[in-house]
């Protein structure tokens, strides 16, 4: 088996590069670069050498032992120093020795998946937690690298299991001293679970909005000071801000982030009709992406045809001109760290309803048992004539939750049977 | 004493002996079934009752390839009850009470008519072994038995050590010898070996029982038989007594329990969780003062009871304390007192998915030697190595069942990748495809490979045929039925308005439609024969169920098609944990699903093994 290794570190200029090392040769490498094996989890400052014993560097050497590191396998680290050159030149070393190759994109992440250290939504949550751009991103990917995700569906899956044994136990064992009907409890148990499902469903939409970034459209006629807003928001010129009607023709996205929100802020051409071809095709996109944006804020009061929805932003503008109090003015600057404000609060609120759902796969899985669960608890209210199929339909529902981490197994419905009831007449 | 060359050897004339020696003579090897005495030929070590749930299934599928253990059992059988008989029929198992004796006349009746096969009486001590391969067997007498394959069912008798209370005797079952030289040869072969343990309950004089204080359980007015050959019950119908243990009961065990064998510390083998001693029960389940006991006859012409539900190995005066506590039975006469056994099986993860032994040539190995308990469970095991072991001498395709044809299936794969742990007994929640594998739908499912196998009698084929055809023309009729919901009202079965046109099958389909509503929209269906009828219905009530699991079984057939040579290195495979690999080497999965059934197995392991799998074809391949 091959011995990976590659720069985990960024590439390019730093103070600090690490490069890891995994498989059964990463200690040997170690002792052949640096003459020694440190004693696993403690930092060493070793020389490393190249094959000729030319010094390459100086080093923060750490190793790690079989099942104990984050691959699961027998790993090491060195920190080296960040240049280039020296980078290079130690990968080059390391990729000359017996064993040892390059590792492939992911490759770190899939043999720790492989060895059991992390679940399927850990392995996600690793690439959301790569990804992350702001606080709230960050929380969110580590909640779910604690394996939080995992750890609910197997709360609902013991509970599921806990309703599939009382079933089976009325079937398999019908000619011993077992309840005839279970319906209640069983039913109590699935309730209990869909009412689970149904709440991390509904703040799936937040969830996979905290991980993407909310989408904010900003509406209003044209000249209306949109763009202005914008890059009041922005804090740079993101969007051409001139006075002639009808600048923006293309949808300029801008990409903040909000007290720890990810946030896209749409600047949609102007809404007005126009017999400009280039322009029209510009209104009607701005129009849709407008009516699909999480939430919107209009200014002035020309919507032209973008519905607004609840919680919606509305703001009169040009304080500057009119003299309104409570307008805004993207010249003056009046009101916008208001606009900002509120803007904030609405998207924390929505952020605060997040589940642990924020993925499409994770998702599918939970409707797919969601719906499962339905037909199960109604075909469980028949009574104990149709358990069979009560038992089949739970079945599914294990499943579909299972396939976000892992994989179901009688043995598991038997065992919980078996610590419940006494049987064997 | 000098004996024929044979093509099957099979060993032990117990159930899974028995059907071993059977199904290898049935496929026309020339078959020796070398036992201790002819009188053990299908002796029940313990309660006298085939079938239940899980089991009943079992043995409809051995009578579906043309097996014994159903028609010997329809022939003693003096209480049939089909067990969940109100649930649906996927979970109905057939069960019956046997007599003892008749159960034994019948076996060895069937045995002495079968062609191709030999009774010899005589202790096996040893295997003839040239290098890996067996071909044969050495006896007590200095005798040698040779053959092509040899199959060991014998059951307990490796180790096996009776306690009765604190006194212990080494014996297979009570007043049979262990086979002790057998034994260290078995160790020889370096099998991996676990201890397990089981029990039974004292036997009763029924004469001495109060019968007029108990509650009776008679059987079912109309008998499900096992056999789908089988008519009618042959021996006279009795009733079963019922009554139940009380504080007393419970407070006399548990101030004797340091004399128990199980709780003085005799006893290491891990015993059943589902048919614990009563030990266990009262300790257990401490919250309990009553626990049910079955007062089952084994027999018509003997007064022996068999009281279900107290296997203990307490001491026999503690016995005798404890029954006489209890209702009915105050002055019952102990004729023989519970004991528990224990005994070496060997880790089924060492056979292949024909039950030859993965390490020797030639070798079978079937039933509780394998670590399972039950006699169904070791009836199927004795088809499966039987058939196998005949395929094998006469060079023959391999007989494999799999999870989604059988519950045979599913017991063999199951201890063939999982192991056990504890004695290994069937249930309908261990068949993942429970609703497609019904105890009545058994001979669709697997005679027809009993015919392309070879293993079946002419009269079974033309009944098969028969039931088939008739099955296939109604159904086709049904199918062709197009009706408007108005129609379908005016018939008097409610449905939906919904304006769609149903055929006579989706109307099956609904749980409370019966087969005589649909004959009043198809007359022509009003002669159908009632088991016709009712296969018809249970098919469709699950129709929709099972066209939903297609997918799955699909996939699963998919994985078993994929085979893992049994050379595949595991070690060699990059990110696998050493557990896994140590599991993995263990089981010696034969194909993707096995592996994938792995404990601890996941699918991105799975998914390796695969891509190994592929480059190690296209290698070949190029
Ligand atoms: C005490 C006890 C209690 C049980 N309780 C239950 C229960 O409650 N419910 C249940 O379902 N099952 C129970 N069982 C299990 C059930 O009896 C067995 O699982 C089943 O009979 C096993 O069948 P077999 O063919 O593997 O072995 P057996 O039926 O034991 O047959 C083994 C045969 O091999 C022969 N033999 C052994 N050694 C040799 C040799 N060296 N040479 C030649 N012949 C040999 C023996 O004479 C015997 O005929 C119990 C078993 C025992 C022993």
């Amino acid at each position: 088996m091959d011995t990976i290794f590659a720069l985990a570190s960024a590439p390019g200029k730093a103070g600090v590069a690490v490069i890891r090392l995994s498989g059964p040769e990463a200690h040997d490498a170690v002792a052949t670069l640096c003459g020694r094996v440190p004693n696993a989890r403690r930092a060493s400052l070793l020389r490393l050498r190249d094959g000729d014993g030319t010094v390459l560097d100086d080093g923060l050497v750490l190793t790690f032992d079989d099942g104990a590191s984050f691959t699961g396998e027998r790993a090491a680290e060195l920190q080296v120093h960040g240049s280039m050159a020296t980078v290079r030149a130690v990968l080059a070393r390391l990729g000359d020795l017996p064993g040892l190759r390059q590792a492939d994109p992911g490759e770190f992440t899939r043999r720790a998946m492989e060895n059991g250290r992390l679940d399927l939504a850990q392995v996600e949550a690793l690439a959301d937690l790569i990804e992350a751009e702001t606080e709230t991103q960050r929380r969110q990917a580590q909640r779910m690298l604690d394996g939080a995700l995992g750890a609910r569906v197997e709360l609902w899956r013991a509970d599921l299991v806990r309703a599939a044994a009382l079933l089976e136990a009325v079937i398999d064992f019908a000619d011993e001293e077992v309840p005839e009907d279970v319906s209640v409890e069983v039913v109590a148990l699935i309730d209990k679970v869909a009412a689970g499902l149904d709440a991390e469903l509904a703040g799936f939409g937040a969830a996979e909005r905290v991980r993407t970034g909310f989408e904010v459209a900003i509406v209003g006629a044209p000249n209306v000071g949109k763009s202005t807003l914008l890059n009041a928001l922005a804090g740079r010129q993101a969007a051409l801000t001139s006075e002639i009607a009808g600048t923006t023709r293309d949808v300029i996205e801008v990409r903040l982030d909000l007290g720890g929100l990810a946030v896209t802020v749409l600047d949609t051409a102007g809404l007005r009709e126009t017999d400009d071809q280039v322009e029209a095709m510009g209104v009607s996109l701005a129009r849709e992406r407008a009516i699909g944006a999480d939430l919107r804020i209009f200014l002035g009061d020309d919507a032209e045809g973008v519905p607004a929805r609840d919680g919606d932003l509305s703001y009169r503008t040009k304080a500057d001109l009119t003299g309104d109090p409570a307008a805004i003015s993207a010249v003056t600057g009046q009101g916008i760290d208001r606009v900002i404000d509120e803007l904030r609060r609405a998207l924390e609120d929505r952020a605060a309803g997040a589940g642990l759902v924020t993925r499409e796969r994770h998702r599918l899985a939970l409707v797919g048992g969601r719906s499962a669960l339905s037909e199960a608890s109604a075909v469980v209210a028949h009574g104990p004539d149709l358990y069979d199929v009560a038992a089949e339909e739970l079945r599914v529902a294990i499943r579909r939750l299972e396939s976000v981490v892992g994989r179901v197994d009688v043995e598991a419905i038997l065992d919980d049977v078996f610590s419940n009831f006494c049987l064997g007449k | 004493m000098k004996h024929a060359h044979y093509d099957v050897i099979v060993v032990g004339g117990g159930h899974a002996g028995s059907e071993a020696a059977h199904a290898a003579a049935r496929m026309g090897a020339r078959t020796a079934l070398v036992t201790m005495s002819r009188d053990g030929i299908g002796v029940m070590s313990c309660n006298p009752a085939i079938g239940g749930l899980g089991k009943g299934h079992l043995v409809r599928e051995i009578d579906a390839m043309d097996g014994v253990m159903g028609r010997v059992a329809d022939r003693a059988g003096i209480q049939f009850r089909l067990l969940n008989r109100r649930k649906g029929p996927a979970v109905q198992g057939p069960r019956a009470q046997a007599d003892r004796a008749l159960y034994k006349a019948a076996m060895l009746e069937e045995t002495d008519a079968r062609q191709n096969l030999d009774v010899i009486e005589g202790e096996v001590v040893d295997f003839l072994f040239a290098g890996q391969r067996a071909f044969g067997v050495a006896l007590a007498d200095g005798g040698e038995v040779r053959a092509h394959t040899v199959v060991l069912t014998t059951g307990t008798f490796l180790r096996g050590v009776i306690h009765i209370g604190d006194s212990r005797e080494v014996g297979g079952r009570m007043g049979d010898k262990a086979s002790v030289r057998l034994a260290e040869r078995i160790d020889g072969l370096n099998l991996p070996l676990g201890r397990l343990k089981t029990g039974t309950p004292p036997r009763l004089n029924g004469r001495t029982i109060d019968w007029s204080v108990l509650e009776s359980q008679p059987g079912d007015p109309e008998p499900e038989l096992f056999s789908f050959l089988s008519e009618k019950a042959e021996a006279r119908q009795i009733a079963c007594g019922i009554t139940h243990t009380n504080a007393t009961t419970h407070e006399i065990i548990r101030e004797n329990l340091s004399r128990s064998a199980m709780y003085g510390g005799h006893i290491d083998g891990v015993g059943p969780r589902y048919c614990p001693s009563i030990e266990d029960k009262v300790v257990r389940f401490a919250d309990k003062d009553s626990h049910q006991v079955f007062l089952e006859p084994e027999g018509l012409t003997t007064d022996t009871v068999y009281p279900n539900g107290i296997s203990t190995s307490l001491p026999a005066d503690v016995q005798a304390a404890y029954i006489h506590s209890i209702r009915g039975l105050e002055t019952a006469e102990i004729v023989q007192p519970g004991y528990a056994i224990e005994y070496d099986y060997v880790d089924p993860r060492a056979l292949d998915l024909r039950l030859a032994v993965s390490s020797c040539e030639n070798l079978f190995f079937a039933g509780q030697i394998n670590g399972t308990t039950g006699y169904e469970e070791a009836a199927a095991q004795g088809l499966v190595a039987g058939l196998n072991a005949a395929a094998v001498a006469l060079d023959r395709d391999p007989v494999i069942f799999s999870r989604t044809d059988s519950y045979i299936g599913v017991m063999i794969d199951d201890l063939t990748t999982r192991g056990v742990a504890e004695p290994y007994r069937m249930f309908t929640s261990r068949a993942e495809f429970r609703l497609s594998l019904r105890a009545d739908n058994a001979d669709q499912r697997l005679t027809p490979k009993a015919i392309e196998t070879g293993c079946i009698g002419e009269e079974r084929r033309i009944v098969f045929e028969d039931k088939i055809a008739k099955i296939g023309s109604v159904r086709e009729s049904l199918g062709a039925l197009s009706l408007t919901p108005k129609e379908v009202r005016a018939a008097g079965i409610e449905v939906a308005q919904d304006g769609s046109r149903r055929s006579g099958l989706d109307l099956l389909a609904f749980q409370d439609v019966r087969f005589s509503d649909v004959v009043l929209l198809e007359p022509g269906l009003s002669g159908t024969e009632p088991e016709i009828a009712r296969q018809v219905k249970n098919d469709a009530i699950y129709a929709n169920y099972i066209a939903r699991q297609m997918r799955d079984v699909e996939a699963l057939r998919r994985e078993e098609g994929t085979g893992i040579p049994s050379d595949f290195d595991f070690d060699q495979l990059q990110g696998l944990s050493n557990e896994l690999k140590g599991k993995l080497r263990a089981a010696r999965p034969e194909n993707l699903a096995q592996a994938g059934r792995v404990d601890g197995m996941t699918p991105a392991a799975l998914t390796l093994i695969l891509s190994r799998l592929r480059q190690d074809s296209r290698k070949r391949s190029a």
